[in-house]
């Protein structure tokens, strides 16, 4: 009976070891996850460089994000849009801009869209690939679902008021449109410019190209930020993450993932 | 003594009501978080508005009400014939070998994760879907197929033990009044083992209206109303499954009256279910 209460304290207890454990030197990062990804290699590289500290990503979403910053159930939050009303209350540190790419099947001949070409076709106006001098195949439209970072995004960047159509096929992550479009040649969505691989083809907006020159110089304008999310200013180990992730290696591990870098000039810290 | 028996009783009373405490907790918490946006939006613009916008404030769910009615209706189509077939089959007609093939496997198609039957419907099966038949392959018809070997299981073990559990004077009756095998079983024994069957058919029904992952996977989620069985579609789970994850204010509360939706509909289906069922055969 002794030994049996004394492991059931034992037993107990470890949860509190743990606790104490993660309180050390934890950071939680916690949101969008179009950023959770970067996020992720990002914690890797600190953690092989700082061992002392831990670092927890976790997706959710960016208003999910934002809102555990807020209740303090995650030290930092990611997001892949601005803040809004009340949320602006909460600093905002841009730690990189990210492109959304509108892609289409490899075997699609259209290469060249202009963005109202983009705009007419996610909302219904057009029907076939041929108007916009492809094949004569009815248009599939894949589009993220309501509340996603990057359709908000890609509402105000692309739709502007226009609303989207109702015959998009709605799928939850990039990597689910991603999926969608490489298998279907009539496909067209549109993902962060990072996430596409050689399954997928990123179209030409209006003659520019999706890369990392056209982005910083500013002529595609499907650019996003990508934000990490404070309740105040960043201190302690909150802080060493934060300088870490804006020092020209972590901006350079941002890069080489697809993500253009923002110059010192234009951080708001 | 007596009295140890008595603390036995009341705890395991206790722990009997504590797994219903969990339904009641879950019950309590999508009334509590999904009615007020009910009323707000109004019952009747909620249930019958065909527009989902919540970004715009707009919540209404037919067409997922809608979506939800031909998967699983699809998804009858194909299950309960098969299902039926394969009941009969196992009830009277397999020699030993067969049952010790066929029931493990049923068992084991139970046993699949929804996921997996997702994730080879989209794969396998909606390639095939858009290159044969059109339309973009994540689609009703592609649903369908896959809720319908989803259900088979149900189906199955349900009406074969409906049919065993007939006396065997029905079937020897017939027999001996001249019907052949065939006509014992079409024309005594199904219709006599009735109630179970429909109860089969109905908790069936009840595994379809509530498959979520394999359906987010497969039916492209599109908000609208389908014009045919090519077409995508979203049901009242999947709609919570996709939008869950981003979901704030009004938005989440939507989800919740989906759900609340949902409930009055599994809870319908399990009570004709019930009901059914206690009809036996006199």
């Amino acid at each position: 009976m002794r030994h049996l209460r004394f492991f059931t304290f034992l037993i107990l207890l470890l949860p509190v070891c743990f606790a104490c454990q993660k309180s050390k030197s934890g950071i939680t990062v916690a949101g969008s996850t179009s950023v959770q990804p970067f996020a992720e290699l990002l914690a890797e590289e600190y953690m092989t460089c700082h061992p002392e500290t831990r670092i927890y990503v976790q997706g959710g979403g960016s208003s999910a994000g934002i809102e555990a910053v807020r209740t303090h159930a995650a030290q930092i939050g990611m997001s892949s849009r601005s803040l809004t009303g009340e949320e602006r209350c909460l600093n905002a540190v841009t730690i990189a801009k990210d492109a959304i790419a509108v892609i289409v099947h490899p075997d699609n001949p259209v290469r060249d869209l202009s963005l109202e070409q983009v705009r007419q076709i996610f909302a219904g106006k057009e029907k076939s690939w041929h108007e916009v001098n492809g094949k004569r195949d009815p248009f599939v439209l894949v589009t993220r679902e309501e509340g996603s970072g990057t359709r908000e995004a890609f509402q105000k960047l692309v739709m502007g008021e226009k609303e989207m159509s109702m015959e998009c096929l709605v799928q939850d992550s990039n990597g689910a449109i991603r999926q969608v479009v490489a298998s279907d040649p009539r496909a067209i969505g549109y993902i962060s410019l990072g996430l596409v691989d050689a399954s997928v083809r990123a179209v030409n907006i209006s003659g520019v190209e999706p890369n990392t020159k056209n982005i910083g110089n500013g002529s595609y304008t499907l650019v996003r930020p990508f934000l990490f999310v404070f309740s105040c200013e960043p201190v302690g180990p909150d802080q060493a993450f934060l300088k870490f992730v804006l020092s020209p290696s972590g901006q350079a591990l941002l890069c080489r993932e697809g993500l253009v870098s923002v110059t010192p000039a234009k951080q708001q810290l | 003594m007596e009295k140890k028996e008595k603390y036995i009783e009341k705890a395991l009373l206790v722990i009997a009501l504590s797994s219903i405490s969990a339904l009641a907790l879950i019950a309590f918490f999508i009334f509590k978080e999904g009615l007020p946006l009910i009323w707000k939006v109004g019952v009747y613009d909620f249930i019958l508005g065909d527009r989902w916008v919540p970004s715009k404030s707009e919540f209404g769910i037919f067409a997922m009400i809608v979506g939800s009615f031909w998967v699983t209706l699809g998804s009858l189509l194909l299950g309960v014939p098969l299902g039926l077939a394969c009941a009969i089959f196992l009830s009277e007609w397999t020699p030993a070998w067969a049952a010790v093939i066929l029931r493990p496997t049923i068992q084991l198609l139970a046993a699949i994760p929804s996921v997996i039957f997702g994730f080879w419907g989209l794969i396998v099966l909606v390639p095939l879907v858009r290159n044969y038949l059109g339309g973009p392959g994540l689609s009703i018809l592609s649903g369908s197929l896959i809720l319908g070997f989803m259900i088979l299981p149900t189906i199955i073990s349900i009406s074969e033990d409906a049919l065993k559990a007939l006396p065997p004077a029905y079937k020897a009756g017939a027999l001996a009044l001249g019907a052949t095998h065939w006509q014992a079983i079409w024309r005594v024994m199904v219709p006599a083992a009735r109630s179970g069957i429909v109860a089969s058919i109905i908790l069936g029904m009840g595994r379809a209206v509530g498959e979520t992952m394999a359906m987010i996977m497969i039916l492209g989620n599109a908000v609208k109303l389908p014009d045919s069985f090519l077409d995508s579609a979203r049901t009242l789970t999947t709609n919570i499954g996709i939008e869950m994850a981003y979901a704030s204010g009004d938005h989440r509360q939507a989800l919740f009256a989906t759900g609340i939706i949902l409930f009055f509909i599994i809870m319908a289906l399990n009570s004709t279910a019930i009901v059914l069922s206690r009809r036996r055969v006199r």
